[in-house]
């Protein structure tokens, strides 16, 4: 198992995809920090409107969190890539002639996500403080970096985007051809789940329902989420957000065992 | 060479049979390969030497039958690559990879250090490229970068998928050396082909296979000695050369302007020509050699009629070879 996992890291490590894959999140939360660092204080500035206001802790909480709920399609990617890549160029077939026993193999790859996806989130939530607190602080009600709340939000996006690089591996798994993965992964980021998580938000029946969608789930664990925020939907207890996290884990990994890990390689 | 003599196990396949839908790619395969010996595992293409060898290696499970890597199945080796050393025609490489960095990836598995995949690189003639992406590399450089990877961990057994595609003749050439010389060492090798020339200087063995299944297995002379000689002649007077075919209670037809002598050899016709005093215009071997051998024994494969049984003395039957 210790040789497999040395065997995953230097699969990483010896292309170049995850540095581009990193710079990439690093740009873009850096992006989001700085601009909705700027409309959160701007809205909670203006809240004559009855709309809820993102003010105080809260809104250094949204902002903070957006390292899972805006930057999680970086660390998804990357855990499938991890998975994918091997069937995209057939290194699978070397894979498991060095490693045949194929549980593990799975769990060697879901093992080596972890660390990848810590090494995402530090970057992710390094880059949204250093992007986002100073506009808390300069135009907003500060920063909230000792409060003890937000602290765990910090710690939260760490963890959170470790497995949401695991949710990945086990996606990739289950769908092994690399183009597809990708585009489900970004159409279900980028527009379904989104447009789901709003909509079932404002059913007041079925908005229970949306924190428990991947990314409901993963804001839940996190202890904030932009989309709660603006009123669409309640969290779930942190520990039920973890529970239903690993589920989804569970599932596509027990589906990828059943399916593609049972199945002849050339 | 004061070689080192190493203990290696033999593969053993008994039974195997994989079936896809109505095809049976392989159909109740059985063979041993033995330690210290080349062995070449020959068939056309389709004929089921990479799925055989796929279920040996524990990537592709069997329908039935058993492959074993001496006295247990490939994946139940703890380290299964410092047992059996395998390249398989399928097996990729991340373009983006470095040669280098391909070796160090599979290198913990093996259980070898990173100087051990500089020093394999230097033996497969790569070590230039050591640094340059894959992606970059020749279909040869690839064969040596696939062989370097089995012989990570200094296995006993090699099992090796079609290695001279993509190699020059001077590769080849290399390649022979290397395999004669780790036969030599008490090595397992199987060497799978679909061209028997490219490695019949290399092999002491062979093990033929059509349409998944086997059509025959010997030493290569036992296979050489399948060939049967010919001699083609034309006289002024067939007359007394068909009364000496008589004699010497020969085989032969009427072939093109004179007469086909077959299972004999221009050497023995010539002698019994001479001493009857039967004047001969032409005198040529006509024989079938190894590779028409092979042929005969993998032919009807297009068509899936059943591999005649070859008998001595019958012409080869080259006519349906495509």
């Amino acid at each position: 198992m210790k040789a497999a996992l040395r065997s995953e890291f230097r699969k990483l490590f010896s292309t170049r995809i995850w540095w581009i894959l990193l710079v990439g999140m690093v740009g873009y939360l850096g992006f989001i920090g700085v601009t909705f660092g700027f409309s959160i204080t701007a809205s909670s500035t203006t809240t004559d409107s009855g709309s809820p206001a993102l003010g105080g802790a809260e809104a250094a909480k949204a902002l903070y969190g957006f390292v899972s709920s805006i930057g999680y399609v970086f660390p998804l990617v990357i855990g499938s890539l991890m998975v994918t890549t091997e069937f995209r160029h057939k290194t699978i077939t070397q894979t498991l002639l060095a490693e045949p026993r194929r549980g593990v193999f799975l769990a060697a790859k879901l093992l080596a996500s972890v660390p990848v996806g810590i090494l995402f989130g530090l970057a992710g939530t390094a880059t949204i403080v250093a992007a986002g607190a100073p506009v808390l602080a300069i135009s907003g009600d500060g920063a909230y970096l000792s409060d003890p709340d937000v602290l765990l939000v910090l710690l939260f996006d760490v963890v959170v985007t470790a497995l949401w690089a695991v949710l990945g591996a086990s996606f990739g798994l289950l769908v092994t051809q690399q183009v597809a993965a990708i585009v489900l992964i970004l159409a279900f980021t980028q527009f379904v789940e989104p447009v789901a998580r709003v909509v079932l938000g404002s059913i007041d029946s079925l908005a229970g329902l949306a924190s428990y969608l991947p990314g409901g789930a993963a804001d839940s664990l996190v202890g904030a989420s932009f989309f709660a925020e603006l009123g669409t939907g309640d969290l779930l207890p942190r520990w039920g957000g973890a529970l239903v996290f690993l589920g989804y884990i569970a599932v596509f990994a027990t589906l990828g065992r059943l399916t593609t890990l049972r199945r002849d390689v050339g | 060479m004061v070689g080192r003599v190493i203990a290696a196990p033999s593969l053993t396949v008994q039974g195997l049979t994989k079936v896809y839908g109505p095809l049976r790619a392989v159909d109740d395969l059985s063979f041993e390969v033995r330690p210290g010996a080349v062995t070449g595992f020959l068939g056309p293409n389709g004929a089921g030497k990479t799925t055989t060898l796929r279920m040996l290696l524990g990537l592709a499970r069997a329908s039935s039958g058993t492959a074993l890597v001496g006295d247990r199945p490939y994946v139940d080796h703890p380290t299964p690559t410092r047992v059996v050393g395998a390249a398989l025609e399928a097996t990729g490489f991340h373009p983006g990879r470095t040669g280098l960095g391909h070796l160090r990836v599979y290198a913990p598995q093996a259980g070898v250090p990173d100087s051990r995949c500089h020093e394999l690189l230097e033996l497969v003639g790569i070590a230039d490229a050591a640094n340059r992406r894959v992606g970059n590399y020749s279909m040869g450089m690839r064969q040596r970068l696939g062989l370097a990877t089995a012989l990570l961990g200094d296995p006993p057994c090699l099992v090796l998928d079609e290695p001279t595609n993509g190699l020059d003749p001077e590769g080849i050439r290399w390649l022979r050396t290397l395999l004669r010389h780790f036969a030599g060492e008490g090595r397992t090798v199987l060497v799978s082909s679909h061209l028997l020339g490219e490695v019949q200087n290399t092999v002491d063995d062979v093990v033929v296979i059509a349409r998944g299944r086997l059509v025959h297995a010997s030493s290569l002379a036992g296979m050489a000695d399948l060939a049967s000689p010919a001699t083609y002649v034309v006289t002024p007077s067939p007359d007394a050369l068909a009364e000496l075919v008589r004699q010497h209670g020969w085989n032969a037809q009427p072939h093109e302007h004179g007469t086909m002598i077959d299972g004999v050899g221009t050497a023995e016709v010539g002698a019994a020509a001479f001493a009857a005093g039967v004047e001969l215009h032409q005198l040529t071997p006509q024989g079938t050699d190894l590779e028409d051998v092979f042929f005969r024994l993998t032919s009807g494969s297009a068509d899936g009629a059943p591999a005649e049984t070859p008998t001595a003395g019958a012409p080869a039957n080259l006519g349906s070879v495509r």
